[in-house]
């Protein structure tokens, strides 16, 4: 996983709430096997006619968007699927940190494993962004906050575990993997659900 | 000991590790895996090297991206045949159990897990599907995950969790005719919205509840993530041990009468306390419709849209005005009576064979509406056989619906069964994002007697003008 240290960069807004994953990426771009090629598809068909032509009119196409790596969105961002395709689109365009006023559950985990940073605020800061869409913002993780232009912090919440894997770019596998000894002692005096399954088979 | 709600019970007897500074290590009982969201994880373990630790608590299938023609037929979408390909072949390298393609148990994931016994009480059970949540309906902790996460239960059969909050939600009361599990779920999740229940666990009491077969328990518990939720569960009682006992993989003679023993003490302490709680009374009920683009924009069948004008946050205000331009529709204006295109009864919501008795009771001896595309599609082969055997493909074929095979099919549009831009549907599947359906397409979500009621008529109905006490629930 790539780390995630500090952030410099304006931003771009979607200020809809309860954005979906099938917005993020529709469902007829799953059928691939790899993890590649799905930043020209992200949020598809809010972005593209159905000939392919870009909607002049949806902020991603909009020339002042370009190069900004920080989306705002509305509350509760990322909610359905449990696609990591959703995260998988939205780095490989170009975003590196999502700013809302809640996230959906699944979405947040999947964000977190690759390297794209969901950043909760309060809703009074939320409004001031939507407020000023020109702003520079930065997002430093390893105190946890979001300065605005004027010098403003505002801290957010993270676990000190996912902090911890984006600062030194390792993922949770290794970690668990580690963990091993205690897999093997839990399996050991397991109830005996756990071999419904074999014995049958 | 402190009195604790099953969810506790269940996430307290899968802990295999708490450090400080991480969250908590839980084991996996059951693992499903399907096409669309496994490959990359197969190919993390091949990249490093990885075994799958657990093969005997890992099972798979295809369903999402596969056509729902005759399965003599090819997949005519190469890349569609190449997924369900690879899947097909990474069990196999791995030594996972698979319902390939051509296998006489395939079905929807979260059908198939019940149907066959895998699905037990008091386990832990993920797949890389959000829909997951389906299996709570057993008192199993049930819950949809990344791709990440599938590579790290296949490597390690266990996950880096933290503690989910739990969330009462009692429905108390007698439904009334016509009324049945899918209204009572979108009854809640238009109450507490698609974020009401993030960061939680549903557990679903109450007499309501307790009357639902199996099968209504699962519509219910599969649409838990459409409140937020990543899971939502019933505790066990002996409607669940006489649906699990005798199924292909649930545990026989001794190791029954032992499981029997453990799931009995899985329901909730009396005095157990919970971090949320709704009530709802379920003789209030109405069927529900959604009129909007997600699954908490519902209403009362016979209710109308509401306005945006009357919201007073301006994002939430947009968000209404958004979803009713996407639905053309007008604020304060009723759904009864608005014309549709298609009906899809289907999905792992609604596609159990109950279901389909239902829809077939409404559709018998009438005929689908002019112009309209009726789809039937069951959840699984062996739905569609016990179907057959009942006669009731031949009620939908004679109807001029489609009996189709089994499969996600146009709940998620990902294998041509799809809406056309601008067309309406009725559907029993769980999502009306922006075209789920199919580009363009636009989604009333229903239960599958709201959905038959609307294939006869042509327009969105209320069943109860059709039923002549012939059916009960949904």
């Amino acid at each position: 996983m790539d780390k995630f240290t500090a952030l410099k960069s304006r931003f771009v807004v979607l200020p809809i709430d309860n954005i979906d994953t099938d917005q993020i990426i529709p469902a007829r771009f799953l059928k691939t096997i790899s993890k590649e090629g799905l930043g020209d598809q992200l949020f598809y068909d809010w972005r593209y006619e159905a000939s392919g032509a870009p909607k002049p009119d949806f902020v991603l196409n909009q020339p002042v968007a370009q190069g900004r790596r920080i989306l705002v969105a509305g509350d509760n961002f990322g909610c359905g699927s449990s696609r990591e395709h959703a995260p998988w689109a939205l780095t490989q365009y170009g975003f590196r940190a999502v700013i809302s006023t809640s996230f959906a559950d699944i979405f947040k985990g999947n964000s977190l494993k690759n390297s794209l940073l969901p950043v909760v605020v309060p809703r009074d800061v939320h409004e001031w962004l939507l407020a000023n869409p020109e702003a520079e913002l930065n997002i430093d993780l390893a105190s946890q906050t979001l300065t605005l232009p004027g010098g403003r912090a505002v801290e957010f919440p993270i676990d000190a575990f996912s902090k911890h894997c984006l600062l030194e770019g390792v993922d949770e596998l290794g970690y668990i993997l580690q963990q091993e000894p205690a897999i093997a002692a839990y399996e050991a005096q397991r109830p005996i659900s756990v071999n419904t399954l074999a014995g049958v088979l | 000991m402190q009195p604790r709600t099953i969810i506790e019970k269940v996430w307290d007897s899968h802990v295999v590790a708490e450090k400080p500074g991480a969250p908590t290590l839980i084991y996996i009982d059951l693992h499903l895996v399907h096409e669309v969201t496994s490959p990359q994880a197969f190919a993390g373990l091949r990249e490093r090297g990885l075994k799958v630790r657990r093969p005997d608590l890992t099972f798979g299938t295809v369903d999402h991206s596969i056509p729902t023609t005759p399965r003599d037929l090819p997949i005519v979408d190469q890349v569609a045949a190449a997924q369900v390909k690879r899947l097909e072949d990474n069990c196999r390298d791995f030594g996972i159990p698979c319902f390939g393609f051509h296998s006489s148990h395939q079905g929807i994931v979260h059908v198939i897990g019940p149907e066959q016994g895998l699905t037990q009480p008091g386990m832990t059970v993920v797949c890389g599907d959000s829909h997951t949540s389906t299996h709570g309906a057993f008192g199993a902790l049930a819950f949809g995950i990344g791709t990440s996460q599938v590579e790290h239960v296949l490597a390690t059969q266990t996950l880096l969790q933290q503690k989910p909050k739990t969330f009462e939600v009692r429905v108390d009361g007698a439904l009334r005719d016509g009324v049945g599990a899918k209204d009572i779920i979108l009854a809640l999740i238009s109450r507490i919205g698609i974020g009401g229940g993030t960061g939680c666990v549903f557990e679903y009491r109450g007499s309501a509840i307790r009357s639902l077969s199996m099968e209504e328990r699962m519509t219910v518990c599969n649409m838990s993530i459409e409140g937020g939720a990543r899971a939502g569960l019933v505790a066990p009682d002996d409607t669940t041990y006489n649906y699990v006992n005798g199924r292909p993989f649930a545990p026989k003679g001794d190791k029954w009468e032992a499981a029997l023993k453990l799931w009995r003490q899985l329901p909730t302490d009396e005095g157990a306390t919970y971090d949320k709680s709704i009530s709802i009374d379920a003789s209030a009920l109405e069927p529900m419709i959604t009129f909007g683009t997600n699954p908490g924009m519902g209403i009362p069948i016979t209710g109308a849209v509401p306005n945006p004008g009357d919201v007073s946050d301006p994002v939430e205000r947009e968000t209404l005005a958004k979803a009713l331009r996407y639905m053309d529709l007008q604020p304060g204006k009723p759904l009864l009576g608005h014309k549709v295109n298609v009906v899809f009864i289907g999905s792992c919501t609604n596609s159990r064979i109950s279901d389909l008795r239902n829809a077939a009771a409404v559709m018998k001896g009438r005929r689908v509406a002019e112009g309209v595309r009726v789809m039937v599609v069951p959840g699984s082969q062996e739905i569609r056989r016990q179907a057959e055997a009942e006669g009731l493909d031949r009620v939908f074929r004679e109807a001029g619906a489609d009996w189709r095979d089994a499969g996600c099919s146009m709940c998620i549009a990902m294998n041509g069964d799809q809406l056309q831009p601008g067309e309406y549907s009725v559907s029993t599947s769980n999502r009306n994002f922006e075209g789920r359906q199919g580009k363009g397409g636009r989604t009333f979500l229903a239960s599958p007697l709201t959905a038959a009621a609307t294939a006869v008529t042509g327009v969105v109905t209320d069943v109860r003008r059709l039923l002549n006490g012939q059916v009960h629930g949904a």
